[in-house]
């Protein structure tokens, strides 16, 4: 028999290494599974590494994991917000290590470390310091830089409903990168708000198939609040 | 010199929004670009796309019905157009990518003459870099229009024949509109296509960092 549900975030992040890589989902405030960064953060693992497209919002969650200095490196395509105080406070003090990756090219090398892709051409970023020192190719008349995928750990995601084997349905823009952090960790983590039968998700529209999801703990609903408002160029 | 009546931001968006074809697909940058949306001619229909996964969106919700498991790049709540969806982020950025957007208007720091961009960083020393979906956008989309004041605060010239400010992409601007005129970009240089009530190319000229060629 196939149960990948489990009783508790606690118990669905017990084995997380020190100086694991963990992919946590979430774009702005949607899509961030914050039980789990809650039980990662009691959980005690040290010198992470995070992927996430921001670097924390406020004092909960990814924040919450920055400020007690349990995150050697951060891997995001938009670390500035008007409420990432705590990421701020340790990059201006060298405290952490910053990657900044394109958010397309972010997507991107999750995708290929998933569907075990070795590196890709992209034209995004050719030209700027973001490219600096990366192989280039003239291919077609028009310029790409070599891009390396980026495996993961753990990856903590956000979806909406799931059933035992792990298949996943999501909620609206909360989706962005849970489908494509499942595909790339060794270990893929999924709340969701409702544990269903087998077959009660339509084989149409399911949209993470159960393979990229080794442990579901189901929490209580909490309406999604606000924040991480950008400051417009 | 003769006096001459500034575009206002709503107007400059007017004027964006009547280059947005019918049944374009279009990404709006966060900021200026965003009130294009609310000038598309009757009549017209457009997808608009957000990076983050959705495409078909509609207008700002009610007060009161703010959902914030639907909203835009800038993360503020959206609604969904009947017929929109949503998307994982890989999807999302091989749209753009792809070159599967017709528009986007994105706002600037600089533009040089040539039409690269430099809108995701200042370069200051303590200023923390962030780039976003800015340098994704900016390649993928057929046409990448600027929206910009035409001049800095201090008084300098945005457009300028080299970008100072950190690059965001090679020649990827085809059109700028900024609070003074309108200015084509190509390897041929700068060519203005319309201006503000009551300015004079050689105002506008004494104003621009770069040569500006008559329409």
């Amino acid at each position: 028999m196939i149960d990948k549900i489990f009783p508790s975030a606690e118990a669905a992040l017990a084995d997380v290494a020190d100086g694991a890589t963990v992919m946590i989902g979430g774009f702005g405030t949607a899509g961030l599974p914050n039980e789990l960064t809650d039980a990662l953060l009691a959980q005690g693992a040290r010198e992470l590494t995070i992927v996430n497209n921001n670097a924390g919002n406020g004092d909960t969650g990814l924040a919450a994991l920055l400020a007690a200095g349990r995150v050697r490196k951060i891997i995001c395509s938009f670390p500035r917000q008007v409420d990432s105080h705590h990421f701020d406070r340790l990059y201006r003090a060298g405290k952490i290590e910053l990657e900044l990756v394109p958010q397309g090219n972010l997507a991107e090398r999750i995708r290929a470390a998933g569907a075990g892709i070795g590196g890709f051409f992209t034209p995004t970023g050719y030209g700027t310091e973001l490219a600096k020192g990366k192989e280039t190719r003239e291919i077609d008349g028009r310029m790409y830089v070599l891009e390396s995928p980026i495996h993961a750990d753990f990856a903590l995601i956000k979806a909406e409903r799931g059933d035992r084997w792990g298949n996943l349905t999501y909620r609206m823009t909360a989706r962005n990168f849970g489908p494509v952090m499942a595909m790339a960790a060794r270990t893929t983590v999924a709340t969701v708000h409702q544990v269903v039968d087998l077959g009660a998700l339509d084989p149409e529209c399911l949209v993470t198939p159960g393979l990229f999801v080794q442990r579901v703990v189901r929490v209580e609903r909490v309406a999604t609040s606000g924040g991480g408002f950008k400051n417009a160029a | 010199m003769t006096t001459y009546k500034r575009w206002t931001r709503e107007q400059m968006a007017q004027r964006v929004a009547q280059d947005i074809p019918d049944g374009a697909v279009v990404n709006l940058g966060i900021g200026l670009p965003t009130l294009v949306a609310n000038h598309l001619p009757a009549g017209r229909e457009v997808m608009l796309h957000s990076e983050n996964g959705v495409i078909g969106m509609g207008p700002a919700p009610a007060e009161g019905a703010e959902d914030y498991d639907l909203i835009n790049a800038g993360k503020e709540p959206v609604t969904l157009l009947p017929g929109g969806c949503f998307f994982h982020h890989a999807d999302s950025f091989a749209m753009m990518r792809g070159g599967h957007l017709d528009v986007c208007v994105l706002g600037a720091f600089q533009v040089s003459a040539g039409g690269d961009l430099a809108n995701w960083h200042t370069g200051a020393p303590h200023a923390i870099p962030a780039v976003g979906g800015a340098m994704d956008l900016a390649i993928g989309a057929k046409r990448t229009l600027v929206m910009m004041e035409h001049i800095t605060k201090a008084g300098e010239s945005k457009l300028v024949p080299q970008c100072s400010y950190p690059l965001t992409a090679l020649g990827c601007v085809s059109r700028v509109y900024t609070d003074l005129a309108v200015i084509d970009l190509g390897p041929q240089g700068a060519r203005v296509m319309e201006m503000c009530e009551g300015l004079a190319l050689a105002q506008l000229q004494a104003l621009t960092a770069v040569p500006l060629l008559p329409g």
